[in-house]
């Protein structure tokens, strides 16, 4: 079992707040991921499940169980850090074999152990290699194999990919999410990547500067954003946003308009604009145009189009696909 | 781009850095030689060099005082006071270095203070409290004087280690269900095993030297190789030569120590200065 409840945990570091007020429920056995800007203290917040920060005021609870002042030895809980926090003195084997020692597991179920999570991981030719020798991609496997052969009530992630290269990264992340199906643990995962958070979580928490702006699914976040913030922040490339003349046509103090709903023409349409830069991707094409009087807009194509930059052209928006938002960013429904 | 040296500026270098080199060591050259020579041979003037290598000194010293009790003493007092500090030292400076508090380097500055103090203000009420608990020409006693005597260098070194170590790999451990004391026997010490070595070493070598409490608070029992040299210098007047014997054995054990750990200490030395 491994559900996770934050209930007004509120953090601050000599008196600047950084986590004002939050509550959550993690249900067991779900993938959750906690996404945001640099800074916005999703990091704070999983080192506060952990038990590695205390909490200034608040509850946090596991299985139900009030956790708030146990410290991270205690807690049961597994963490990947980003930096993989290996021992560069012990072995592979030593390294995953370390929370069973600290256990007091007996020899021969540590042993087993070990083996079976090497075989998993496939650093069974690892095993007696010093960190030092492994590379990236095996030393985020080695802090894994730590993770699971305990069996902890959840694993946390600290942005556990982004010291890899783009195609490690996504290798590791199928890796992560075939690994949460297999053994159907909590798993909480932070990450600055909104890729990330959409491809593998089963909810996600989207934060900004220390405050939970919403709490779903990726499909709901992505097709009801709450407010502005969480509507840029979900969808690559990012929404674009209009405002003044262009959104209150619309009675809205802005419009947002996914690049994937925004129609390019050269004949006609809603916004008049010059093609900037034009981004070829193959399978797309990322055009950003200057429109005139709302600033640079992004269109997603799917293909070639042969538009050149400086080309005047018109945008539309797909009218079932616009959002919008009053004065304080909030979603208009 | 790489610098080109002639070979001319070499030669100088090197001349110069034996030059530098020999004037350091002449005086314990010289006190080896003068061990060697008759009590004339080392008054003589103008001075010889070469002498007539003569071992009577050695012999007389061990006959007038028995050099191996002093430096068992020795042993005792530097090992033993250096392994205290380092147990007191490990847990101080693994807290100072991994929750700093706004105080820590007020705290470490202050206790790096107390070595700018003249050890002979407070000689009188150290004497006194010697005396009164017994402490007075004990191993025990000059052992507790050197642990807190070299305490601040010993926590300052190892704070400077323990800096460069990566507070992630703590937290590892207490996620990975580590308590307190197996996070420091298991993670934290083996990662600064070359730190806590060269500390260690560095101690053993200024508690060896230390003579100023080491003489003055002790009588016979308990005297270490320092009072062993100085006992050579007042009875009857100045002998050079057998206070050179003397001096001699005892800097031997440590010059051979100093020796064989060159590299832990010059990396214990220069450590988190040139990162």
């Amino acid at each position: 079992m491994g559900s996770i409840t934050l209930e007004h945990v509120h953090k601050s570091f000599g008196g600047h707040p950084v986590i004002p007020d939050a509550s959550l429920q993690i249900e067991d056995g779900e993938f959750v991921v906690f996404v945001g800007p640099s800074g916005c203290g999703k990091s704070t917040l999983l080192r506060l499940i952990a038990g590695l920060e205390d909490t200034t005021s608040g509850i946090i609870r596991l299985d139900g169980e009030d956790v708030t002042d146990q410290g991270p030895a205690s807690r049961g809980l597994a963490m990947v850090f980003q930096s993989y926090a290996l021992y560069p003195h012990m072995t592979v084997r030593q390294n995953i074999g370390f929370p069973l020692k600290m256990a007091n597991t007996d020899k021969a179920t540590a042993e087993r152990k070990v083996a079976d999570a090497a075989r998993v991981l496939n650093l069974t030719d690892y095993l007696d290699r010093k960190p030092r020798e492994l590379s990236g991609g095996q030393r985020q496997r080695v802090a894994i194999g730590r993770a699971i052969v305990r069996q902890p009530k959840a694993f946390l992630f600290d942005e556990p990919l982004s010291n890899l290269d783009a195609a490690l990264r996504v290798n590791m992340r199928i890796e992560i999410t075939e690994l949460h199906q297999q053994l159907k643990t909590t798993m909480v995962y932070v990450t600055h990547d909104q890729v990330e958070a959409m491809t593998m979580a089963d909810k996600i928490v989207v934060l900004n500067a220390g405050r939970i702006e919403q709490v779903g699914s990726p499909m709901e976040l992505y097709r009801n954003p709450a407010n502005k913030f969480v509507a840029g922040f979900i969808g690559s490339p990012r929404m674009n946003f209009l405002e003044g003349p262009a959104a209150d046509k619309y009675r809205a103090a802005t419009i947002g308009v996914r690049p994937e709903h925004m129609r390019i023409s050269r004949e006609s349409g809603e916004w008049a604009g010059r093609v900037g830069v034009a981004e070829h991707l193959g399978s797309d094409t990322f055009f950003h145009i200057h429109v005139d009087g709302a600033g640079m807009q992004t269109v997603r194509t799917e293909g070639e189009k042969d538009f050149a930059p400086g080309d005047p052209v018109w945008l539309s928006p797909d009218p079932s696909h616009i959002y919008r938002f009053d004065q304080s960013g909030l979603a208009l429904r | 781009m790489a610098r080109q040296v002639s070979t001319r500026r070499k030669l100088a270098f090197t001349a110069l850095a034996w030059i530098v080199a020999l004037i350091l060591f002449f005086p314990i050259l010289w006190t080896i030689l003068t061990s060697f020579k008759t009590e004339q041979e080392a008054i003589a003037s103008p001075p010889m060099i070469i002498p007539s290598w003569t071992i009577e000194n050695y012999i007389e010293v061990q006959i007038r005082s028995d050099y191996f009790r002093h430096f068992f003493n020795s042993v005792w007092i530097s090992v033993g006071s250096t392994l205290i500090a380092l147990l007191i030292a490990i847990p101080s400076a693994w807290a100072m270095a991994f929750t700093p508090t706004p105080r820590t380097k007020d705290v470490l500055m202050w206790m790096l203070s107390t070595k700018m103090m003249p050890a002979v203000g407070v000689l009188v009420p150290m004497y006194l409290i010697f005396r009164d608990t017994g402490a007075l020409d004990t191993v025990w006693g000059l052992t507790i004087v050197l642990t807190l005597i070299n305490l601040p260098i010993v926590i300052w070194m190892l704070y400077t280690y323990f800096r460069e170590i990566p507070v992630d790999i703590l937290e590892a451990a207490r996620m990975d269900g580590a308590i307190l004391w197996k996070e420091l026997v298991y993670v934290l010490v083996p990662m600064a095993v070359p730190g806590i070595a060269s500390t260690l070493l560095l101690n053993v070598i200024l508690a060896w030297n230390e003579a100023f409490w080491t003489i003055n608070l002790t009588a016979s029992k308990a005297a270490p190789l320092t009072a062993f040299i100085s006992s050579f210098s007042s009875p009857q007047g100045l002998f050079w030569a057998k206070l050179s014997a003397a001096s001699t054995l005892a800097i031997a054990p440590i010059l051979v120590l100093g020796w064989l750990s060159q590299k832990q200490l010059v990396r214990g030395l220069t450590f988190g200065a040139v990162k």
